[in-house]
């Protein structure tokens, strides 16, 4: 498959619904596809479980990362160190990581003014999930996607299906989302752009295989 | 059933309003956040009242409060708020009171660190403020087990009128997995014991943990001490895992009995006779449990993410029988499962 990345495509999703591990998987296939990929870790949420954990991951496949400046650390300071004229002069694509509720699409809306002048370059995608808790109905699934377009001013303009169980997951859970994603997508108007299967083998609308790179410590 | 995808402390905090919580009151603190972020939220759906407090000292004492006027009643905070509550609860317990205390711990001494910890063992099985009492401490190792003990310890702490504690750490709360949750509780045993208004009907309720006579506070430490022999008895729980043919018995709770669990099954599959004991309960501690794990060991291997502090209890509940060996990281640090690996390796060559 050919990714066809815009310049920027900035990802967002309720924490857990596997949005990191998105575009962790989006950034390797971009950079095996020759492209120049940075990864923006915009995450103020989350302490732990971040697109900055995959520095090393990303260094061998020549990604370029760039992280909250005390993400990681012990430091409990959501400081975002990079500036809008470093965001506008990166070369190659970007792929933002944004943090998994309003108050982390909040830090997006910084660079507000200047995405919104570049609309055209611009893929805004919602990951959803139908087994998180509290997005498990596609009304709900839209509802959060309003929050986060209200927190950070940036329209949405695809979805991602990345309907799991975790470490359960099998075909048929993926299978199962299937009229739950096209829900999604006839409530908001938008496109469907993947269905993610890390390798279950399930049978889905556009399929993107997908690693799992998020892991916990005891399954490394 | 139905599975959903849930975050530790999102589960957490879904438990406690299932479980009949009523009244939260808490402060701010990674990586407990999410608790209090839920239930600000789903609280007041569900017919509670969730507080933000101007402090840990303040939440502890509306939990005092609440638990008094015979009200479900939860706080939740990181290691150093657990520290900062530690009065309320010598309180909470010397007035008999029944609440839910989780400690998401994190990295300490001091104001440590952000990351995953379990060094507040002591603190919660032996020390949590002054005076002769014991909290009931659960130590779940995922999220399913978080949801399971926050609904047993709310019944538990009903039952025999003392504050319980869910020992968490940071990578249980932040973490995500599947989990089924209970069906909501309607009803919850009477509290004839509460001070919620008596309305001319019957003598009125006293809460209190000051008494004039010594004679009088000692009869009331001894009252508790008889339930603590009850619970001690009949309410212990541990799992062991793969024990019965066992030179080495790994002893390990929470996240850390996840890491042990995958250390042992990589030293199994290299033919090495290595078992898991990893106690649910830390207070009572499962002394008849942890006996018949390690009857046929040789050594065991204590595994914290601490400098060593389970170890005690380890050592006391088997009475020193068996050499009890140790790993640890601390500050933040998790051991992998290979570290853990080779120390069971090491232990197993010398054993040979």
């Amino acid at each position: 498959m050919s990714l066809k990345l815009k310049k920027y495509t900035i990802i967002t999703g309720h924490y857990g619904s596997g949005k990191t591990n998105f575009a962790a998987n989006l950034a390797v296939k971009a950079a095996e596809e020759g492209e120049k990929v940075t990864v923006v870790d915009l995450d103020i949420v989350n302490p732990y479980f971040r697109s900055a954990d995959f520095a090393e991951l990303f260094e061998k496949k020549g990604i370029s990362l760039a992280a909250p400046l005390y993400a990681n650390t012990n430091l409990d300071i959501p400081a975002l160190s990079f500036n809008i004229e470093d965001f506008m002069s990166t070369d190659g694509k970007v792929i933002v990581d944004v943090g998994g509720d309003d108050s982390g699409a909040s830090a997006l809306a910084r660079y507000k003014e200047f995405l919104l002048q570049n609309a055209d370059d611009i893929e805004g995608i919602c990951v959803i999930n139908m087994y998180r808790y509290l997005t498990g109905t596609a009304a709900e699934a839209v509802e959060f996607m309003r929050e986060i377009e209200n927190a950070s001013g940036i329209p949405m303009s695809a979805i991602v299906n990345n309907s799991n169980l975790g470490e359960e997951t099998t075909a048929e859970t993926i299978e199962n989302s299937s009229a739950y994603a096209d829900e999604v997508c006839r409530l908001t108007g938008l496109p469907l752009k993947y269905t993610v299967d890390a390798s279950a083998g399930a049978e889905v609308k556009n399929r993107f295989p997908a690693e799992i790179y998020v892991k916990k410590i005891w399954e490394k | 059933m139905e599975r959903n995808l849930m975050k530790g402390n999102e589960a957490l905090a879904e438990a406690a309003i299932r479980a009949g919580c009523k009244c939260f009151f808490g402060y701010p603190i990674t990586p407990q956040t999410e608790i209090a972020a839920y239930l600000a939220k789903y609280m007041p759906k569900n017919g509670g009242v969730f507080l933000q407090a101007e402090s840990e000292i303040a939440a502890i004492n509306m939990v005092l409060g609440a638990a008094s006027a015979g009200v479900r009643a939860m706080t939740s905070s990181s290691s150093p708020g657990i520290s900062l509550k530690s009065e309320g609860v010598s309180y909470i317990a010397g007035s008999d009171l029944p609440c839910v205390i989780i400690n998401v711990q994190r990295g300490g001494p001091g104001l440590g660190g952000i990351q995953p910890s379990q060094s507040d063992y002591w603190q919660a099985t032996k020390a949590l403020g002054h005076g002769d009492y014991q909290l009931l401490v659960y130590a779940p190792c995922s999220v399913q087990e978080m949801v399971d003990k926050v609904t047993l310890a709310f019944d538990m702490a009903d039952e025999f009128r003392m504050p319980a504690m869910i020992l968490a750490d940071g990578l249980l709360g932040q973490m995500m997995e599947p989990v089924t949750f209970p069906e909501r509780k309607t009803e919850l045993p009477p509290k004839p014991w509460a001070t919620n208004g008596h309305g001319f009907k019957r003598e009125h309720n006293i809460v209190n943990s000051l008494y004039l006579v010594p004679e009088e506070l000692e009869n009331s430490i001894l009252d508790r001490y008889k339930r603590y022999e009850v619970i001690k008895a009949n309410h212990t729980e541990a799992e062991s895992y793969l024990c019965d043919d066992a030179d080495i018995v790994v002893t390990a709770y929470g996240a850390a009995a996840r890491v042990a669990k995958s250390a042992v099954n990589r030293a199994r599959a290299m033919g090495i006779k290595v078992g898991l004991f990893r106690p649910i309960t830390l207070w009572p501690f499962p002394v008849k449990e942890i006996n018949e794990a390690c009857k046929n060991a040789k050594a065991l291997l204590d595994v914290e993410m601490s400098m060593g502090q389970m170890i005690e209890d380890v050592k006391l509940a088997i009475n020193c029988s068996k050499p009890v060996h140790f790993f640890g990281r601390t500050g933040g640090v998790i051991p992998s499962p290979d570290e853990v690996l080779g120390e069971i390796k090491k232990l197993s060559d010398s054993n040979q």
